[in-house]
């Protein structure tokens, strides 16, 4: 067997000197990261949400007034009133502060469905997923039993059989979404499960545990932690939605939904102080969801 | 074609038969004892154990579940507590307001979405898609129970235009489409309307942005096809998607309709489930879930049949 | 660094003569429902059925064949990734998923490369990651196997201090076809699968990853199995070759002599197929007509019977034997094997 033509065949000759590449700052989420500081709009609504975040949770530090200290004298006084700044509901607390310690609840409520289902749906969508054959179709098809239901319809459904609560309405959302993640994480890594690395990577001889931890998982979390950021804005106006309807949290508590439904008749009375509750809700929505458009976006770039 | 639908029609049989079992066990997973809400606080013994046995909950828990299930397969959804009436002649009527209530809304969402996403599409990274992105996403994030609250305040309470709540004059319990009733529906039904137009509206876009990046549109361009006519295989091409998702957001209407309807007082399939778990009226409760579920599963079935005929590339079985 | 290639040379068993890897009738069939007749499956898409070669030690087999022959299956099914139906596989000497060679020591003795060298890359691991998963996998520390991996990538001509920490993304076609050899050398195999490894790059790169394997075989003392459907390469590469049509055998032979003087019809027939610049070798008609037939149920009798100019009705019938025409030279057709029934047998040489 002979060698023939090309020269130059060798390790790389050239004189330059030898920088050793850099680790940091050059991974797949490192340039998402930069991608997502480029764009204004994705971080517009950071701004927002940490803001909001950071003031539900600072709340008790911050110098607003007792949330929970009504006035029957100073009911339902407009916006920009000399005592309550964003005006006080109708057993006339300050709004301002309702709405700011308002937040805790409904963010928590929110988030926390979300957070949860994200690691039971994806440990059985991945699971199920790498697996294959009979084990994935009996796990999916049970998953399609609870997909079968409209979100909003489950998401009742369960509270109201189980009774109003926060946790209680916190369970039910979690069941509600943990379906849609498995589905989700189960696509993805069917798909994963068969590119040639997965395959080159069982040819090494690695276990099953090894191959997903190294070589699945970094590849399935992200898209499916793309598609659970989508699900906040649904998760937070579920969650109000429920204690709108009196099956979330419990009046005195300050929450955006129960707010507006304590609110409802003061319509006619003060309309934009009934409105605030769900402006809130509308904001933090809005800023969740193009905060996960940004991600899409910036993780869609290779 | 027949031979898909009947294949699905048995792909989908577990999942009709495991939604009926959440059903019936969403009654038995609520927390004390369902005969609570039947009988008043100081029954005696005697009549808590004859009612247990009229409703057969001393039987054991697959029994109970296998009798319901006969007895619904039969039409037989049960007495409603507190009408007394049967459930599922409530159910019935009920979601027929429902359904009038939500497919106005879908039709109306279809438009506005379609026009929006076309728009965005095809102006792709211009101002104008900015604009009708940012209108979509505004309505996939708006809280519609708050909407129609808004919209209330601007149309009812200020400017007198329209009533706030019920499906007719009178409190009429069903809505009929004659000119009286016309002003009830106009509020629920746009407010219902802003998230399928917004969900609509972010998939056509995509859709109509991936088609135009497509070889074949430059094709079509290049051998001098006017701009309309490109439009036309546009809008072949994303048809069969766009009709599938707006048969679903039918579906998550007429499921999800509960908090527009309690706003509204529309007397809907939504505001009678309302009234069901307040009332722990737990017959009702149970029929309306199971059929609100089953329109949904029946929904999905027709939308992915009709998807699978409209479009040409899906494989029949 | 270590003496790599001292390290699989203890591993002989068999000494020179053995041969390196056996397979004995090798059958694999896809789908197919069962009739209800009892007549077996049918509909079954016939991807490799009754093969059986030997490949020696230090040599290159090349196999070729069109797309759909079974040749992708057979590197599968060589390494093991998807089980066969029937037949058996002797790694020098040893049946392979007996006790003596598992299929964790199996899989330190046989790797592969990929023809996707984006695919087979986790987009999400450096190239040194990538090379010392294996070696890791198998017990290896991190440091060693780092420092193994910074070898080899040197060894493939890429330079670590430069290369080992780039992502897929960042390499070119050749390079990351570079790393996927280190990759697959990483564990110290005696035997390297190569399918279509370099089909998907361009011209002069291809020279390159085919130079670089050749230095490769040599330095290591590996055994190369060839898999490609361009012949020239195959004719570079190979000290024998293998001819694939629909899950057969048809011809197996030295690379000289079968590319030279082919005896089978198919063989002929690709290698007439070949674009030539020689005017004295233009040819007018094409040397092969109509599609290959589906590989569901196959034709009867040879296979390749419904394309073949010299197709008598013996061809349709019988199913022809691999026998040997010539010294370590067989051919599976009645026109080569004399007294067979064909009119023509042992006539075209």
């Amino acid at each position: 067997m002979t060698k023939t033509w090309m020269a130059g065949t060798s390790p790389a000759m050239t004189v330059e000197k030898i920088v050793p590449a850099r680790r940091i700052g050059r991974g797949y989420w490192a340039g998402v990261g930069r991608r997502l500081l480029r764009d204004p709009v994705a971080l517009a609504a950071a701004f927002v949400i940490i803001g909001i975040v950071f003031a539900a949770i600072l709340a008790p530090w911050l110098g607003f007034a007792d949330p929970y200290r009504g006035s029957m004298l100073r009911r339902l006084r407009p916006i920009a009133d000399a005592v309550y700044r964003l005006g006080s509901d109708e057993l006339g607390r300050d709004m301002l502060s309702r709405l700011v310690y308002g937040g805790r609840l409904s963010l928590l409520m929110g988030l926390l469905p979300v957070v949860l289902a994200f690691f039971v749906g994806s440990a059985i969508g991945i699971v199920s997923g790498f697996v294959g054959g009979r084990v994935n179709t009996v796990i999916m098809r049970t998953v399609d039993v609870f997909y079968a239901f409209p979100s909003v319809l489950l998401a009742i459904a369960l509270s109201g059989a189980l009774g109003a609560g926060i946790f209680n309405a916190i369970v039910s959302l979690t069941i509600v979404f943990t379906p849609l993640i498995a589905r989700v994480a189960e696509s993805v890594t069917t798909q994963i499960r068969t590119r040639d690395y997965v395959e080159a990577a069982r040819v090494s001889g690695a276990g099953p545990l090894a191959i997903i931890r190294v070589h699945v998982l970094g590849n399935v979390l992200g898209p499916i932690f793309v598609y659970a950021t989508s699900l906040i804005s649904v998760s937070m106006i579920l969650a109000s939605g429920l204690s709108f309807l009196g099956l979330g949290s419990k009046p005195p508590e300050p929450e955006w939904g129960l707010m507006l439904n304590t609110l409802r008749t003061a319509i006619y009375v003060q309309p934009l102080v009934a409105a605030l509750p769900g402006a809130m809700i509308f904001v933090t929505s809005i800023a969740f969801n193009l905060l996960s458009d940004g991600l899409r976006s910036a993780m869609e770039v290779k | 074609m027949l031979v898909y639908t009947l294949k699905r029609l048995l792909y989908v049989t577990p999942v009709v038969i495991g939604v009926s079992i959440i059903c019936f066990l969403l009654v038995h997973i609520a927390p004390g004892d369902p005969l609570s809400a039947i009988l008043p606080a100081d029954a005696t013994q005697e009549l808590v154990e004859q009612m247990r046995a009229a409703y057969g909950f001393d039987r054991p828990l697959p029994v109970q579940y296998a009798l319901w299930f006969w007895k619904v397969v039969h039409g037989d959804l049960g007495t409603s507590i507190a009408t007394g009436r049967s459930v599922a002649t409530e159910v019935m009527r009920a979601v027929g307001n429902t359904l009038i209530l939500a497919t106005v809304a879908t039709v109306i969402g279809f438009t506005f979405g379609t026009f929006f996403g076309f728009v965005a599409g095809y102006f792709r990274d211009r101002w104008l898609d900015k604009v009708a992105s940012l209108i979509s996403v505004l309505g996939v994030s708006v809280p519609h129970y708050w909407l129609g609250m808004v919209l209330v305040i601007i149309f009812s309470a200020n400017l007198n235009w329209l009533p706030p709540t019920g499906a007719g004059p009178d409190g009429s319990v069903a809505w009929r489409p004659d000119l009286e009733h016309l002003r009830y529906i106009i509020l629920p039904a746009i407010t219902m309307s802003v998230i399928p137009m917004g969900v609509i509206s972010r998939t056509v876009r995509a859709l109509v942005a991936d088609i135009l990046g497509q070889e074949f549109v430059q094709g079509l361009r290049a051998k001098g096809l006017r701009e309309f006519g490109v439009f036309r295989h546009v809008v072949i091409n994303a048809a069969p998607t766009a009709l599938a998702v707006m048969g679903l957001q039918l579906g998550y209407l007429l499921g999800g309709s509960i908090l527009i309807e309690t706003v509204f007082s529309w007397p809907g399939s939504g505001f009678l489930l309302n009234a069901a778990i307040f009332q722990r009226d737990l017959p009702l409760l149970q029929g309306t879930i199971l059929v609100l579920a089953l329109f949904f599963v029946a929904l999905n079935l027709a939308v992915d049949v009709v998807q699978t005929a409209l479009d040409p590339r899906i494989k029949r079985a | 660094m270590e003496a790599l290639n001292a390290a699989t040379l203890g591993r002989d068993r068999g000494g020179p003569a053995q041969p390196l890897l056996s397979v004995r009738r090798l059958v694999k069939h896809f789908g197919g429902r069962r009739s209800f007749s009892g007549r077996g499956i049918r509909g079954a898409v016939h991807a490799v059925d009754d093969v059986s070669f030997d490949v020696a030690k230090g040599q290159t087999l090349g196999i070729v064949g069109e797309s759909g022959c079974g040749k992708s299956t057979l590197a599968r099914l060589i390494m093991q990734i998807i089980p066969a139906d029937a037949g058996e596989f002797l790694f020098d000497g040893e049946v392979v998923g007996a006790h003596a060679l598992d299929l964790v020591a199996y899989r330190r003795e046989v790797q592969m490369v990929f023809q996707d060298s984006y695919a087979s890359l986790n987009p999400r691991l450096t190239v040194e990651e990538t090379v010392a998963f294996g070696p890791r996998v198998h017990g290896l520390s991190q440091r060693a196997a780092i420092a193994r991996a910074h070898d080899l990538i040197s060894r493939v001509g890429l330079d670590p201090a430069r290369f080992a920490a780039r992502y897929p993304h960042e390499l070119s076609g050749g390079q990351r076809q570079r790393v996927n050899i280190a990759r697959a050398l990483a564990l110290q195999p005696r035997l390297v699968i190569l399918d279509e490894a370099v089909s998907a790059l361009d011209k002069s790169v291809e020279a390159q990853v085919l130079n670089l394997l050749i230095d490769l075989k040599s330095e290591f003392g590996l055994t190369y199995v060839f898999i490609s459907h361009d012949l020239n390469v195959v004719r570079f590469m190979s000290d024998r070759v293998l001819v694939m049509y629909l899950g057969k055998v048809v011809e197996l032979g030295p690379s000289d002599v079968l590319l030279g003087a082919p005896r089978h019809p198919y063989t002929m027939a690709l290698l007439a197929s070949m674009p030539s610049m020689d005017p004295d070798r233009r040819i007018t008609e094409p040397p092969l007509f109509g599609d290959p037939p589906s590989p569901i149920d196959p034709p009867s009798g040879c296979r390749f019977h419904t394309r073949c100019k010299f197709a008598a009705p013996v061809c349709a019938a019988t199913e022809p034997v691999l026998a040997e025409i010539a010294p370590a030279h067989r051919a599976a057709c009645f026109l080569a094997t004399p007294g067979s029934g064909h009119p023509q047998a042992g006539s075209i040489a």
